[in-house]
């Protein structure tokens, strides 16, 4: 069995989920075979083959262009895998590259067993398991599933030429994140909030609680979305993974996103009026009340 | 010009769910839906366009049961013009591809200048439909957008990427569009919008019709996640909840 890796480079740097893929084949049982969009002085740490093609040329972002040049390496080795990570850049070309070489595609697996690939459903209340019909299996995997293999070795790289014809889409530059006025991946302790919390003016309250724990506040991805809190706050896949000593989750459900940026927490404490919210599943302690009453009366005692 | 907006409507995810009796997916009995939160940012942006462009015409496209029509009647409220419903009694047995192939040969040569689908659906979660239409229709697929502006046939916007990273993109127009949540601010349908939806068409046609293309992806089965063993549950009174978690807090973490 052979699986085609698709590595990402964004601004002169191979991303970290890039050795996610190779720890992945090595569960599949796949030989890895991997694709890059990057710069010969800034190859992948891995021994193997490697098809590169320079961004330079070819655009760090371009989607035809990128589906072009994989569906020749496709062409060539013949896998019975290509797997992305399901990030901005794999869940745009995966689609794209599924439905040119006519595979059935499967998005943010979690795990996989005999039967197939598991992934998450209704937020991740439930579980589905799914396998491809044919041959060959377009795959995106969940960032944080699969541990990061040891970036190690050199590659055997094969250049590839740049396809004719150019993209309708046109990439335009990035733009950076605003600069953030805390750091949560170095916090010890974080109490978050969650889309639960209700209104804005809550918040408030939560970063009351986090400096009465001599912590950060943090916040998922609803609450930053409403503007109830900035973009540097935010935990989960999209925002900042963090790896404190003590997590608080109040009023936050668990969506994926979220428990794969808070997993590395030592001790998660979730305070939620759902006791069957997904957070429960990652929670040690699991205090089923309403925030509103709840939060005030820990407040008080922790003054006291 | 002519807009497409793909929607589709979900459960409430608060809600608590069953498995249905063959296991491949959730029991729709006793559910409480609405649209997917995505797809309510894709309305919002074709009724924005609409009101920047003056001359447009919004149609929403629905799979599903007659249920869906219920939250189609909310995007007409929201400012949507008229409706199209691809009849199907069970869609869950599609897969992206399937449901991409119904909306695509439904769209193809309507001439629609724009197609808005949210990035992801919040009960299946792949992100694959809206970029897989446009790879259908030949058009340029400007994916995971949290901002938008349409000037001169063309579509400029900015994706978010990892980090808080945006990528400005740009593509002539006609091409498809998928939102992601923050791209703008849904707005709340208005008394006299939704009596006003009332009276706006909602075409039906059925999937079989259209022509529903196998599927390239099975389903194995469903089920919960396995429960991690050994976590603490504190419920029940106010003040025993409270010391009890500042127990915990003492115990594990020397606060206070």
């Amino acid at each position: 069995m052979k699986a085609l890796l698709v590595a990402e480079y964004r601004e002169n740097q191979v991303r970290e989920c890039t050795y996610e893929l190779l720890s992945f084949a090595e569960r599949l049982g796949a030989a890895p075979v991997m694709f890059i969009v990057g710069d010969a002085d800034a190859l992948p740490a891995f021994e193997g083959p490697l098809y590169l093609a320079e961004a330079s040329t070819c655009g760090e972002f371009s989607p035809s262009v990128h589906k072009a040049l994989l569906l020749e390496v496709i062409a060539r080795e013949q896998p019975d895998y290509v797997v992305f990570s399901h990030s901005s850049y794999g869940w745009d070309l995966a689609p794209r590259v599924a439905l040119a070489t006519g595979a059935g595609q499967i998005s943010e697996i979690l795990d996989l067993h005999e039967e197939g690939f598991v992934v998450p459903l209704c937020n991740s209340k439930l579980r589905s398991t799914l396998k491809a019909s044919g041959p060959l299996s377009v795959l995106t995997l969940q960032s944080g599933a699969f541990a990061a293999a040891e970036p190690q070795g050199s590659p055997q790289v094969m250049a590839l030429d740049v396809p004719a014809g150019t993209d309708p889409l046109r990439f335009e530059g990035l733009e950076e994140a605003e600069k953030s006025e805390v750091d949560l991946s170095k916090a010890e302790i974080i109490v978050s909030a969650g889309r639960g919390i209700g209104k804005k003016d809550n918040i408030e309250m939560i970063a009351n609680l986090a400096k009465a724990m001599g912590g950060e506040f943090g916040a998922s991805r609803p609450v930053v979305d409403a503007g109830w809190a900035e973009h540097s706050r935010q935990v989960g896949s999209t925002g900042q993974s963090v790896a404190p000593k003590l997590y608080v989750a109040c009023g936050i459900s668990g969506a994926v996103q979220h428990l794969m940026g808070m997993k590395k927490s030592d001790f998660v404490i979730a305070i939620n009026s759902d006791a069957e919210a997904p957070i429960a599943e990652v929670a040690d302690v699991m205090v089923v009340a309403d925030l509103k009453e709840f939060v005030p009366a820990l407040l008080s005692c922790l003054q006291g | 010009m002519k807009i497409l907006v793909c929607i589709k409507q979900v459960p409430d995810m608060e809600s608590k769910f069953k498995l249905n009796p063959e296991g491949l997916w959730y029991s729709d009995a006793n559910l409480a839906w609405r649209m997917n939160e995505y797809d309510e940012y894709a309305v919002e942006q074709a009724v924005q366009l609409k009101e920047q462009l003056g001359d447009a015409e919004i149609c929403v496209l629905a799979i599903g049961p007659d249920r869906v029509k219920e939250m189609m009647k909310k995007a007409l409220a929201m400012g949507a013009d008229r409706g199209v419903h691809i009849k199907d009694e069970e869609p869950w047995r599609m897969d992206c591809f399937g449901i991409a192939s119904l909306i695509a040969a439904y769209a193809r040569d309507k001439d629609f200048g724009l197609v808005f689908t949210g990035m992801q659906s919040q009960d299946r979660g792949s992100a694959q439909v809206g970029t897989l239409v446009g790879e259908m229709l030949e058009l340029p697929v400007l994916s995971t957008l949290v901002e938008f502006s349409f000037e001169g046939g063309r579509v400029s916007g900015k994706r978010e990427l990892e980090g808080g990273v945006r990528a400005r993109v740009s593509a002539q127009s006609p091409a498809v569009v998928t939102c992601q949540l923050g791209l703008n601010t849904p707005r709340y349908p208005t008394l006299p919008n939704i009596m006003k939806a009332k009276k706006k068409e909602i075409q039906t046609l059925v999937s079989s019709e259209l022509g529903v293309q196998p599927g390239r992806v099975e389903m194995v089965r469903v089920a919960f996640p396995e429960k991690r063993k050994g976590g603490m549950l504190i419920q029940g009174d106010i003040s025993q909840m409270t010391s009890q978690l500042m127990t915990v807090l003492k115990d594990k973490f020397s606060i206070i």
